[in-house]
């Protein structure tokens, strides 16, 4: 097993690579192309703002690499929203591999929705990980509800917690930080 | 539903942590690795560090210290303390902080909120604010309350927020120590104020101040030290009495 991070400069990988540590699985962190197509399981992660993140991505090339792999990846946060077909923020393209878009919250609440939030998820990310389990989430945006929403959240109205279409899937949440529910949906990720 | 977060915080001087613990069954009570992965396992929603050492070498060992804490567990935490650039930011994220939370600096330059919320994402920009009551009127401190600035408590967390804080993190002066309870009005207020998640810190003494703070103060999070150190309050417990009183918790 190979795990490549994909690093594009956008925030904190840290914790990603560290989680996958604590399951036994080691981690390199990448933005050759080359070496991303070699790898056995796919991490593309982000934080931070989409427009400046997409415009890395872009400058990288890697904008068009990640649609063509084949293997298992993972979109965590901002990386997710980016695998959408656009965002609402900075009026972003996305790169349309999930078939939905990205708006900011239209709420009371307090924005960014921030904490721990029940997900119900279904499929193999989801297996041995109960209904209604806590996730922590923090963000300001999310993805609509789409026929590849595989888990949803609700915060004031219901939202793509997890998105999957192939090998792609994609998690709002911050597995990495979301204590052994996350660490059990990463190992499922890792058995994919 | 969103849960209620409960955050204990460590003070941490020199990589180690200060004021006594009490858990028997640690190690190394000083051992700040060692509290925090024991604090997730009894199911802590998020940690906080504010690290009050002093010296030259501070950087690199809360660096050091970051990274080792961010090795070992598996939930958020937010590091605080003499935090003023972003190139401090920048050593403490990229070491593994998933916040950090800035006071003093951020009284002293707003310009800092708006030019951390952007280089690194509202997201992770905490904006801690120390108040007490003069005369009626909550006025902003700076040094762990010792100073006395020209700020008010909410047109100052408005403008905080306004610039790109993410969250904030209230201490009450008046409070913090007492064993009384939260500053629950003020906190009402400052939810009505801001748009943002604010947690309530300062006067944590038994359950029924945090049942206070999440119902009457309307907080989103709520922070304690010492009652959790010396095992005054469990965590186990203190989830279980907020549940059983309506306050959704993880």
């Amino acid at each position: 097993m190979k795990v490549v991070i994909i690093d594009y400069g956008a925030g904190n990988i840290q914790s990603i690579r560290f989680a996958l540590e604590r399951l036994g699985a080691t981690a390199v962190l990448s933005h050759d192309a080359d070496e991303i197509r070699q790898a056995s399981h796919i991490i593309f992660p982000g934080v931070g703002e989409a427009s400046s993140a997409m415009k890395k991505l872009q400058d990288t090339g890697l904008d068009s690499v990640i649609p063509t792999l084949k293997q298992p990846l993972l979109g965590i946060c901002l990386g997710m929203q980016l695998m959408c077909h656009a965002s609402e923020e900075g009026n972003t393209k996305g790169l349309g591999i999930f078939d939905t878009e990205v708006v900011r919250f239209n709420t009371n609440l307090n924005v960014p929705h921030m904490g721990w939030n029940m997900v119900n998820g279904t499929g193999k990310l989801f297996s041995d990980i109960a209904q209604n389990s806590h996730f922590y989430l923090v963000h300001s945006y999310y993805a609509k509800c789409c026929n590849h929403t595989n888990a949803t959240c609700t915060y004031d109205l219901p939202f793509s917690a997890a998105l999957a279409r192939d090998n792609f899937h994609g998690t709002q949440f911050h597995p990495e930080k979301s204590g052994d529910v996350g660490a059990q949906l990463l190992q499922n990720f890792l058995n994919l | 539903m969103l849960t209620k977060r409960i955050i204990p915080c460590l003070d941490i001087k020199d990589g180690r942590t200060v004021k006594g613990v009490n858990f028997v069954s640690l190690r190394d009570a000083g051992d700040p690795v060692e509290l925090a992965q024991r604090y997730a396992d009894e199911g802590a929603d998020e940690l906080v560090f504010l690290d009050i050492s002093a010296s030259e070498e501070k950087r690199k060992t809360l660096a050091k210290l970051v990274r080792n804490v961010a090795y070992a567990i598996d939930i958020p935490f937010t590091v605080g303390g003499g935090i003023s650039s972003v190139e401090d930011v920048g050593i403490l994220l990229e070491n593994g902080a998933d916040k950090v939370s800035i006071n003093s600096a951020a009284v002293r330059r707003p310009e800092l909120i708006s030019e951390l919320a952007q280089k690194f994402g509202t997201q992770c920009i905490v904006v801690a604010i120390d108040a007490k009551q003069i005369e009626n009127v909550w006025v902003v401190h700076l040094v762990g309350g010792k100073v006395p600035t020209e700020r008010k408590l909410f047109e100052w967390a408005a403008e905080a927020v306004e610039r790109g804080a993410g969250e904030l993190l209230f201490t009450s002066m008046d409070h913090d120590g007492t064993k009384q309870g939260f500053a629950n009005k003020a906190l009402k207020q400052l939810s009505e104020t801001v748009s943002v998640p604010v947690i309530a810190s300062g006067g944590a003494g038994n359950v029924q101040h945090f049942i206070d703070t999440f119902a009457l103060g309307n907080a989103d999070a709520a922070l304690a030290a010492s009652v959790f150190h010396f095992k005054e309050i469990s965590i186990p417990e203190l989830k279980s009495d907020l549940r059983n009183n309506k306050i959704p918790v993880r």
